[in-house]
């Protein structure tokens, strides 16, 4: 405890004034207001502008349109749509799409360029070559050039429906994307799911019980029995009592397409791919960049305690190097969500491409549509950086305790 | 000191957005610019596509070409600017061009909520289907589970969702941005059909790497009348372009060519006096000249030597008149009469 010197309260007045105008006091706050004043004004004649233009020119402004039917259809859709739901759904839909591949996206974007960071800090000529010719290969070619690269040089490449690439006549694979069989729910799905999930939870809580041991009393206890008992056991009693959880439908060649099974469509494929593999380029030399910033006598101290090279990474270097990882990583993870709005390049319907695409043209509504659209990836950006920001002030806490 | 400057940086630029409304003389802006500003396609052979010197031709790109010959005597004076379908319209609404001359079908909502107005038809067109002879397939109701390219912001998308609902026939829709972009997708195999207005289907067909293997199916599913478009609020301009093509359907009419022009106005038909600007004032009631019909006849011909020679059977594309032939020939191309 360190001892404080007191001082005075400050008096109420004073303390407004602090907190309204800073260091400059009563001048800080009015130059405060009237800046906020001329903001407002600003954005009050823009608003007022715009609408007396649009209606000069009679074209429609507002938010009614969204309730009127879209009349289009859409490839790939999460959610049930078809052309004569309104724009609202078109919207969601788009939204989804856009959610489904940056997520995804980030996931594979994160493990590839760990690997490669990695690889490139190896020991091994080999492989530290093969991570640097990696990132500057990757890192220096345009984006748009490698979703190009991906969707007509690699995936178009495949034969058509009528010359899949059959494995075991369950899995297709061509030109129209990968064909998978399709689960579909029998009777014995809901026990098996609620059976799966108490595993789960049990298997934490064993989890949980064994760390608290170790770290307490020194004991180590073996869990992969238990854990493996309790995931894959329980789900099989279950099975066994209620029947099958579910079947699959195997696709089959119809007409021009497969019809049945669940399909994962090219565009899909080649945004996703091309999205992971360049931010991970840029990951990789964050995740360099953090490793590199941990000093080495840590390692050399995880050595001389008898840990091999992986293990000093895992438990001393990278823990270590994450409050230095985690502020750039933000910002690739957020690149990668914007970036994902290249799609209409390929085709793959999301937010840009179906809703500031073929919405503005149907209705002609730009200045909503944009702004709507704005908004979205606004709370994208904002939310992606508040975890993330969570999550390095966890790291921080945890590093300092 | 730098604090007053910068407030007052930012009240003349809030002054500056506040006064610039929209403009009602489109004509006076182009005179003063020296220049009309004519949005087109990014390139569709037979309507609006550079050719390797840069030079625009086509049916749509004619029409600004006898607007700036009305309005300059001078059909050079046209800076066009390709768009994609879907950013057209904002293109026409911000003012960034003055007419819209891009294979655009009329209907009503764009007549309408988009804030601009067509002025009249230049080519009548349906949407049509094309595939790879391979499939053999023969009507587009064989087309059941097929996979279909179309250009996303076209009527096209939703004629196709039509079709395919109203005749309970399953597909899969793949839209891309660009012409280019979705013929690509096509000939890669990414899908079965290429549909597009029926014209567009023999223009890109042209640009296929075998045009041979690939046939255009006999239905026209749907009515694709195409013309140029003007913003809403200005009534002068508005009757200048529609009476630009107005006066090249007539003169094709009366019989009025490239050629015979000069001869023309030696005539003394009443007729042929009062349009080729001999008699009367016409051309000045538009905010023209009277000789407007004279320098548009010159510089790109009649409507039926512009369509013979950008998509007619002496072009490469080949199409027949039909119903793009006047009405007293037995087609449907009607303009009012010039008196």
């Amino acid at each position: 405890m360190s001892i404080e010197p007191r001082r005075p309260p400050l008096q109420f007045v004073l303390r407004l004034k602090r907190a309204l105008g800073g260091k400059a006091g009563w001048n800080g706050l009015a130059v405060q207001i009237a800046f906020a004043a001329i903001l407002a004004w600003i954005a009050y004649e823009i608003v007022a502008n715009a609408r007396a233009n649009l209606q000069t020119q009679h074209i429609a402004s507002g938010f009614g349109f969204l309730n009127y039917n879209a009349g289009f259809d859409v490839s790939q859709s999460l959610i049930a749509y078809t052309n004569s739901d309104t724009y609202w759904r078109v919207f969601f839909v788009g939204l989804l799409n856009t959610l489904l591949v940056s997520v995804i996206g980030i996931f594979f974007a994160t493990v590839i360029g760990f690997v490669v960071a990695l690889c490139r800090l190896s020991p091994n000529w080999l492989v530290s070559r093969i991570g640097g010719i990696y990132v500057e290969t990757i890192r220096n070619l345009p984006l748009l050039f490698q979703i190009l690269f991906w969707y007509l040089a690699v995936l178009a490449a495949l034969p058509g429906p009528r010359q899949s690439i059959s494995i075991f006549s369950t899995f297709f694979l061509n030109n129209r994307g990968l064909i998978v069989p399709r689960a579909v729910g029998e009777p014995g799905l809901d026990p098996f799911l609620a059976v799966l999930a108490v595993g789960i939870i049990a298997a934490l809580g064993v989890r949980h019980y064994a760390r608290r041991a170790l770290f307490q009393r020194g004991q180590m206890i073996r869990i992969w029995p238990y854990v493996l008992g309790l995931i894959v056991g329980l789900p099989l009693v279950a099975t066994l009592i209620f029947g099958w959880p579910f079947i699959f439908e195997v696709p089959q060649l119809k007409g021009f397409n497969f019809a049945g099974g669940a399909r994962v469509i090219p565009e899909f494929v080649a945004l996703t791919v091309a999205l992971s593999t360049y931010t991970a380029s840029f990951i990789a030399e964050i995740v360099r960049a953090g490793i590199m910033s941990v000093h080495k006598g840590q390692m050399e101290a995880g050595a001389s305690l008898g840990l091999s090279r992986g293990t000093a990474l895992r438990l001393i270097v990278v823990p270590q190097a994450m409050r230095v990882i985690v502020p750039p990583l933000t910002n690739q993870y957020l690149n990668l969500t914007k970036n994902s709005s290249l799609a209409v390049a390929i085709g793959y319907p999301d937010l840009v491409s179906v809703f500031a695409g073929t919405a503005v043209s149907q209705t002609g509504q730009a200045i909503e549509i944009i702004a709507m659209t704005m908004g979205v990836y606004l709370l994208l950006s904002l939310t992606t950086s508040a975890v993330m920001s969570i999550y390095g002030w966890r790291i921080n806490r945890s590093l300092a305790a | 000191m730098k604090r007053v400057s910068l407030a007052l940086t930012l009240a003349a630029a809030a002054a500056a957005l506040s006064v610039q409304a929209a403009s009602a003389q489109t004509l006076k802006t182009i005179k003063d610019r020296g220049m009309l500003s004519c949005g087109v396609s990014q390139g569709l052979p037979g309507f609006s596509s550079p050719d390797d010197k840069g030079n625009w031709t086509g049916i749509d790109v004619d029409v600004c070409r006898a607007l700036a010959a009305a309005v300059f005597n001078d059909p050079t004076k046209v800076k066009f600017v390709p768009l994609s379908a879907k950013d057209r319209f904002t293109a026409l609404q911000s003012g960034e061009i003055d007419v819209l001359s891009r294979n655009t079908t009329w209907t009503v909502s764009r007549d309408t909520s988009l804030g601009a107005n067509f002025t009249g038809v230049t080519y009548y067109d349906g949407q049509g289907f094309m595939v790879k002879k391979s499939l053999k397939v023969n009507s587009a109701l064989e087309l059941n589970s097929a996979s279909v390219c179309v250009q996303t912001g076209t009527t096209t998308e939703q004629n196709l969702a039509d079709f395919f609902k109203g005749n309970n026939m399953k597909y899969e829709v793949i839209a891309f941005g660009t012409v280019d972009e979705t013929v690509k997708a096509y000939e890669s195999g990414r899908c079965d059909v290429f549909t597009d207005d029926a014209s567009g289907l023999y223009a890109s067909r042209l640009k296929l790497a075998n045009p041979a293997d690939h046939v255009v199916l006999p239905e026209i599913i749907s009515k694709e009348p195409l013309g140029p478009m003007v913003r809403h609020g200005d009534d002068q301009w508005f009757d200048i372009v529609k009476w630009t093509l107005f006066a090249m359907i007539n003169a094709e009419e009366l019989g009025v060519t490239q050629k015979n022009v000069d001869e023309m106005l030696k005539s003394d038909k009443p007729e042929l006096k009062r349009v080729l600007g001999t008699d009367g004032n016409l051309g000045e009631q538009l905010g023209l000249t009277k000789d407007w019909v004279v320098r548009i006849v010159k510089s790109v011909g009649n409507y039926g030597e512009t369509f013979e020679r950008n998509v007619g059977t002496g072009s490469p594309l080949g199409i027949a008149r039909g119903v793009n032939n006047l009405w007293n020939k037995g087609g449907i191309q009607y303009a009012p009469p010039i008196r």
